[in-house]
């Protein structure tokens, strides 16, 4: 669906069912460089299963205009512009990597209005390495080389994906270079500089899952300790043999673990 | 500057797509011989059949033995995905019905498998789809057959049985230009010798059977996507954008992103055409992928010296491989095919006192090794007489365009010793002039 903010068409991904503003809102925030289509699996299973589903494209990302916004605080504003305006209810933010820090941030701009919280591959500080920085300010392809690299986990890069004959290093490296140049600088330079993680956790007073890989060389799990610790209810599922990118390398297991914490954090 | 690391060819060919059987334990791909699945629940059936999850249904549509194949394949293509089927014709079915409706045109290359030919020129006519034929050796003729009503170009890598070399990226551009996606035919350099994505092709397909099985013992096709096609932005494919109603609305483009054609072609072409692969080809082929590089390796090294050899026999009048400096696409072969040219190898034999077709005749009698059969890309050496066999439902006119003459001589040249397919060569050569 087609979301108008500032004069600027925002495209949410519904999952195959129209967005009913009645039942329980679940907003799904990608990382950098990638779109809704990262959350795919997830949105058709929740859309169909009692949630109306928003996998949100943020500005000049996948099917949304505009440019993107070089910070997580000001990201953070925007989705509640978006959000304030489909719905007045509650809801459910979910964010994988740079939508990890979002959602984050985001709950804990307005607490009172999130009712639970999922962070996938969540860590304190996002620092991206120098290389892959300068990479992506050149807008050279080699950013999209290392982000596959690093964001599979090593037992991915044999792949073995649930989805028949899908190449997950070959799919993710061609979602990258769809983004238009400057995207993927702009994420992950927004990413590098975000030091507010700790003082925003908090803040959160609803539950919240961090849903993490062992084999994560982005955001390794033991970098999202400190923000275990620093948020009043929550709790950790570490997915075995999944790097950075878990809801594509184990998109199955990221759903059950996604439906048995929404179950319990909104009984 | 670090640099990303990814398994090398070699390595894929060997492992990609398959995680040892964690039940089992078993190092090789295991055979899953069964038609269906046991859902565990009623709701993660509907799931499955809604593409909320991931997993099998039918085997029809997905395996899991099929699909170590499939993921192989998109692996050492750098595709995203790819979809196995029963043969190669019906890789080029299925992606020829997948993408267009009656009306829709195709710009081909001329200088085309026989069976391509006949479904471009006499099957799909029937389902109102035209074909406009083109050489592959101008792409300008690429571009001024686009139409307002074309939606794919299409050209074998290297031209079978000319052994024409297509110049992808610029054939790949002037598609990319018309909003068109280019489709190739690899089948004849298989992604050992050439990665048509990396220069600009879109789609990419093989007769599995050939060079990637080796082995002669299994039909099969692949089509692989290349992810790098705007469907959106083309604004010519609404069965990638639009909402399909063989899925309540499903739009593949909004749901799948860079895989959208693959998705489209399995959810809805092996569905309802159902051309499948079956698991146990499957296996056959999965056992000669892990030897590709060296196969590959061995027959392009084999055929460059039956090459050589045939360019000085007095009893030749002209060969025909990439790899030799008189072949006219030489400088191109080096470009694209720096590991080598391939393993056929087309040749025209100096016509004896009874006339060229006769002395060919005699010729593919007189070998002893190669073997005289409708195929390529056998681990053993092959030969056939194309305008007799592979291309005979072209006409005078039709085989004149496409490079098929009457003395032409194709090998497949395979993987015994050298000398001893030179040696059989020669006495073949000999007995042919008698």
């Amino acid at each position: 669906m087609d979301i108008h903010i500032n004069n600027l068409r925002i495209f949410a991904h519904t999952g195959g069912k129209p967005f009913d503003p009645n039942k329980p809102i679940f907003v799904l925030i990608h990382g950098a460089g990638t779109d809704h289509t990262f959350w795919g699996l997830q949105t058709r299973y929740f859309s169909h299963h009692g949630y109306s589903v928003l996998a949100i494209d943020l500005p000049g990302h996948g099917r949304s205009e505009g440019v993107p916004i070089d910070s997580i605080e000001e990201t953070a504003l925007w989705l509640w512009k978006v959000l304030d305006q489909v719905s007045y209810r509650n809801v459910i933010l979910a964010g994988h990597s740079m939508g990890s820090l979002i959602a984050l941030e985001a709950a804990s701009k307005r607490p009172d209005d999130t009712d639970a919280l999922i962070l996938v591959g969540v860590a304190e500080r996002v620092a991206v390495h120098s290389d892959l920085l300068a990479a992506a300010k050149k807008n050279d392809s080699t950013a999209f080389d290392m982000i596959t690299d690093w964001g599979f986990g090593q037992k991915s890069h044999l792949g073995g994906h649930q989805s028949p004959g899908l190449w997950m290093l070959g799919g993710g490296r061609a979602l990258l270079a769809e983004c238009s140049a400057g995207v993927l600088d702009s994420d992950l330079s927004a990413c590098h500089s975000y030091i507010g993680a700790i003082e925003a956790s908090k803040k959160i007073s609803c539950p919240t899952l961090l849903l993490l890989g062992d084999k994560d060389r982005m955001t390794p799990p033991k970098m999202s300790v400190p923000l275990k610790e620093n948020l009043r209810i929550s709790e950790t599922k570490v997915l075995s043999d999944v790097g950075h990118m878990i809801m594509i390398e184990k998109p199955n297991e990221t759903i059950d673990v996604m439906d048995e914490f929404l179950r319990r954090a909104l009984s | 500057m670090v640099e990303a690391k990814f398994l090398k060819f070699d390595t894929l060919s060997l492992h990609a797509g398959q995680q040892p059987d964690k039940i089992t334990g078993a190092r090789a791909v295991p055979l899953y011989q069964t038609t269906s699945y046991v859902f565990p629940d009623v709701d993660h059936a509907a799931s499955l059949f809604n593409l909320e999850r991931a997993g099998h249904i039918y085997s029809r549509i997905s395996n899991p033995t099929v699909s170590v194949f499939e993921e192989r394949m998109a692996a050492l293509e750098n595709g995203v995905g790819a979809i196995a089927t029963s043969s190669g014709q019906a890789a080029l079915s299925l992606a020829v019905m997948t993408l267009m409706d009656s009306g829709g045109h195709i710009v081909a290359s001329r200088n085309i498998y026989g069976g391509s030919h006949n479904l471009f020129m006499h099957t799909l006519p029937r389902f109102g789809i035209s074909t406009t034929l083109v050489d592959p050796r101008n792409p300008d003729e690429f571009k001024k057959a686009i139409r307002p009503e074309t939606r794919l170009l299409f050209s074998e890598t290297i031209g079978n049985p000319g052994l024409e070399i297509l110049d992808i990226p610029t054939v790949s551009d002037i598609a990319s230009q018309a909003g068109l996606p280019l489709m190739v035919d690899a089948t004849f350099s298989t992604p050992y010798l050439l990665k048509p994505f990396d220069y600009g092709a879109n789609i990419v397909m093989h007769s599995a059977t050939k060079w990637i099985g080796g082995h002669g013992v299994a039909i099969g096709g692949v089509l692989i996507d290349g992810g790098n096609f705007n469907w959106e932005g083309s604004n010519n494919f609404p069965n990638m954008t639009e909402p399909y109603e063989g899925y309540h609305g499903l739009d593949f483009t909004e749901e799948f992103g860079p895989a959208a054609f693959i998705m489209r072609a399995r959810a809805e072409g092996l569905r309802d055409f159902g051309a499948c692969m079956s698991p146990q080809n499957a296996f056959y082929l999965i056992q000669g992928l892990e030897t590709l590089p060296m196969r590959m390796s061995r027959h392009v090294k084999n055929a460059s010296l039956v090459a050589k050899f045939l360019n000085e026999a007095d009893e030749v009048s002209w060969v025909r491989y990439p790899g030799l400096e008189n072949h006219p696409d030489f400088k191109l072969a080096k470009k694209l095919l720096p590991k080598g040219a391939g393993s056929i190898v087309t040749f025209g034999i100096r016509p004896g006192s009874d006339g060229a077709r006769k002395t060919g005749a005699k010729f593919i009698e007189a070998l002893r090794l190669f073997s005289h059969l409708a195929n390529v890309g056998d681990a053993k050496s092959l030969v056939i007489h194309p305008a007799s066999t592979t291309h005979q439902q072209m006409d005078e006119q039709g085989l004149l365009e496409a490079g098929v003459k009457e003395e032409m001589v194709r090998l497949s040249v395979g993987l015994e010793d050298p000398v001893d397919l030179l040696s059989d060569l020669r006495q073949a050569l000999r007995s042919s002039q008698k």
